[in-house]
C-alpha cells in the first residue's frame, strides 16, 4: 500500500534499534503485524482491553500526541514497568508529525508485584 | 505460543478437562466484556499449528496423572490455575445454606460452566443481595445483576442465565469488604463501568472515603492507578438519581451466615441475614490491615456471593507450598521440598504465582515459564526420565491410546471447531455471538452423532 511514509524507530528489549518505514494512518500495532522482528503482543486486539501492546514513547514526540482516553489510561494503569510517557501502540496512529518517532519496547520480565494492587 | 515460536522443533501437547478449550477467557471473562475475549484468536492460531495438539475431556489427577505423562514426555507444565474458593473462616461456612454461593461459582454459572449449570440461584425473593469482596469479580457480578436485561441478552450470556435474570427482583447490591476505600481490589475500568451503569444510585460512607483520602493524599498521588481509581470512587457520590442502587460497604468482616427458620428440617436453609464485626484501620498507609472492633452488625439479606479470592487444588506427586497455595517454584520450574529443580516439572499462571492479575501479567508470566524450558534445554539440563531404550518421547500418540483404553472419549481441536461452529450458528437464531453448549453430555452427543 503505497501512501505517505513516515519512519518509526523501535528500540527492543534487549536494546537493538530497527528503523521502519511506515504508511501513514497505521498503527504501531499494525506495522508490528506486518514486520516480524517488530515482538508486540496485541491481546485484545486493540480494543483498550489488555495492555499487552504497551510501547515507551521518546518524549519529544510524546507530546505531539493526543491525549490517551480514559480507557486508555485504565489499560495503562495495569502495565507492567509503566513510565511517564507509555502508551499503547494500538492507539498510536502513524501522522506526518510523527515521523522519526522512537518507541521502546518495555522488557517484560516481572520481578516486582504491583504493592497494594491485587488483580482478580 | 512462545515455545511454538522460539523453539520450532518442539511439539506441545494440551491435556484439558473439559471438552472446550480457553478455560477463563470463556468462562471468568463477563459476557459483556466480548473485546478481552480476543485473545482467543490468538489461542486459535495457536491450536491450528500442526506441531501442537489439544486432548479435551480428560480429567487431570483423575483420569491422567503426571506418572501416567513422565515416560512420554520431556516436560511437563501444570497450568490447571486456581479453583477452589478462598475462607472466609467464619461459624457456619460449610454448611449447606440456600441462597449463599460463591462468586466464582455465579460466574461460572452465568457463562455455561457445565460444573455450576444447575445452580438455580433464587434471584425473586427480594430486591437486595450482598457480595462479600472488593476485588473486579464482586463488581462483574453486580453488574451483571444490575444491567439492563436487553442489553444483556445481545451478549454471548447464557440463555438459561438470562431467564433467571429476567425474572431477577435484584435492584440494589451492596459489595462489603474487610478494609477502607484505599485498599480495594478492583480496578479502573471495571469501576468506572458501575459509575457508568444507566438508571443506577450510588452509595457509600462518603465521611469515610473524604478522611481516607485527606489522611494519604501524599501516598495516592505517588501512585498512579490508585490516584485514577480514587478519583473515580470520589466522582461517584454525585450518582444519587436512579431506581436501582449499588453501595460500597467497607471496614466490614463477616463472622456469620444466620438463616431463616426452617419448617422443613431436611431442606437446606435459607440465608436471612449475614452478621459482620465492625474493623478500624492500623498500620503504615501503604500496608493497612483490618483489626476488629467489638461492634457487631448484622444486615438483612437474602441472596449473597462470597468473593474474595481463589486458592489452588494440590495434586498426586507434584510438591504444594499449603500456605501460599500454589506450587513451590522459581520462574516457573518446579522445586521440590527441599527447595531443588525438579526435572522436567514446571508450572504457570495462577498456579505459579496466585490467583491475581489479567491477561497480560498471564501472558508474560507464561512466557517466563517457556524461557526457562528453553534455557533448561540449552543448558541439558536434567528432564523428565528418560524411557529405557532412549527413543524420543512419543507425546499424545502414546498417551491418547491409553486414554482410550480407559474408556475417556478425548476430544480433538477439530472436534471443538463442530462444536463452536453451532454455538455460532444458534448464536446467530438468537442474535448473540454465540450460544454456549453447557452440558459435557450434550457435546460430546453432538461429537458422536
Amino acid at each position: 500500500m503505497r501512501g505517505v511514509r513516515v519512519t518509526i524507530n523501535f528500540i527492543t528489549p534487549e536494546g537493538d534499534k530497527k528503523t521502519i518505514i511506515a504508511n501513514k494512518g497505521e498503527s504501531i500495532m499494525d506495522i508490528s503485524h506486518t514486520h516480524d522482528d517488530i515482538e508486540l503482543e496485541c491481546a485484545c486486539e486493540g480494543s483498550l482491553a489488555c495492555s499487552t501492546c504497551h510501547v515507551i514513547v521518546d518524549p519529544e514526540y510524546y507530546k505531539k500526541l493526543e491525549e490517551p482516553t480514559d480507557e486508555e489510561n485504565d489499560m495503562l494503569d495495569l502495565a507492567f514497568g509503566l513510565t511517564e510517557t507509555s502508551r499503547l501502540g494500538c492507539q498510536i496512529v502513524m501522522e506526518k508529525d510523527l515521523d522519526g518517532i522512537t518507541v521502546t519496547l518495555p522488557s517484560a520480565t516481572r520481578n516486582v508485584q504491583l504493592k497494594g494492587s491485587k488483580l482478580s | 505460543y512462545h515455545m511454538l515460536k522460539e523453539h520450532p522443533s518442539s511439539l506441545v501437547d494440551m491435556y484439558e478437562a473439559l471438552p472446550m478449550p480457553f478455560g477463563l477467557v470463556r468462562y471468568g471473562v463477563a459476557p459483556d466484556h466480548p473485546e478481552v475475549k480476543n485473545v482467543q484468536n490468538r489461542f486459535d492460531e495457536v491450536a491450528r499449528d500442526a506441531r501442537f495438539t489439544f486432548i479435551g475431556n480428560v480429567k487431570f489427577s483423575k483420569e491422567l496423572k503426571i506418572a501416567d505423562l513422565k515416560s512420554h514426555y520431556d516436560a511437563i507444565v501444570l497450568s490447571y490455575g486456581a479453583s477452589q474458593d478462598k475462607r472466609l473462616n467464619i461459624k457456619n461456612e460449610d454448611d449447606s445454606i440456600r441462597n449463599v454461593f460463591s462468586a466464582r461459582t455465579f460466574v461460572g454459572w452465568y457463562n455455561g460452566l457445565p460444573q455450576h449449570r444447575d445452580l438455580q440461584p433464587d434471584l425473586t425473593c427480594s430486591d437486595s443481595a450482598i457480595i462479600i469482596g472488593h476485588g473486579n469479580v464482586a463488581l462483574d457480578v453486580a453488574r451483571i445483576l444490575l444491567t439492563d436485561i436487553d442489553e444483556l441478552s445481545k451478549t454471548d450470556i447464557t440463555e438459561y442465565a438470562l431467564g433467571y435474570l429476567r425474572k431477577s427482583r435484584i435492584r440494589n447490591v451492596t459489595l462489603i469488604g474487610r478494609r477502607g476505600p484505599l485498599q480495594v481490589s478492583f480496578t479502573a475500568k471495571e469501576l468506572r463501568e458501575m459509575m457508568h451503569l444507566p438508571n443506577t444510585r450510588f452509595h457509600t460512607d462518603t465521611e469515610l472515603v473524604k478522611t481516607e483520602l485527606s489522611a494519604n493524599a501524599e501516598l495516592i498521588s505517588q501512585n498512579r492507578p490508585l490516584k485514577r481509581l480514587m478519583q473515580i470512587l470520589e466522582s461517584g457520590t454525585s450518582k444519587t438519581v436512579g431506581e436501582k442502587s449499588w453501595s460500597l460497604k467497607f471496614l466490614r468482616s463477616p463472622v456469620e451466615f444466620i438463616t431463616r427458620d426452617s419448617s422443613d428440617p431436611s431442606q437446606p436453609k435459607f440465608i436471612k441475614a449475614v452478621k459482620f464485626h465492625i474493623n478500624k484501620l492500623e498500620g503504615p498507609p501503604d500496608n493497612r490491615i483490618a483489626v476488629s472492633t467489638s461492634v457487631i452488625e448484622e444486615i438483612e439479606t437474602s441472596l449473597v456471593f462470597k468473593s474474595v479470592g481463589y486458592k489452588s487444588t494440590p495434586v498426586e506427586g507434584l510438591p504444594f507450598d499449603e500456605k501460599k497455595g500454589l506450587v513451590p517454584n522459581v520462574k516457573g520450574k518446579v522445586l521440590d521440598k527441599n527447595g531443588n529443580e525438579f526435572p522436567g516439572l514446571y508450572v504457570s499462571g495462577w498456579l505459579k504465582r496466585g490467583p491475581q492479575g489479567v491477561i497480560a501479567t498471564t501472558m508474560y508470566d507464561a512466557f517466563e515459564t517457556a524461557e526457562i524450558i528453553m534455557s533448561d534445554i540449552q543448558q541439558n539440563k536434567p528432564m523428565l526420565s528418560d524411557t529405557i531404550d532412549n527413543c524420543p518421547k512419543m507425546g499424545a500418540e502414546a498417551v491418547i491410546p491409553i486414554l482410550h483404553e480407559r474408556g475417556i472419549r478425548t476430544v480433538s481441536y477439530d472436534d471443538w471447531k463442530k462444536i463452536e461452529e453451532k454455538e455460532f450458528e444458534v448464536g446467530r437464531r438468537k442474535h448473540k455471538p454465540r450460544e454456549k453448549y453447557s452440558r459435557v453430555e450434550e457435546v460430546l452427543g453432538i461429537l458422536d452423532k
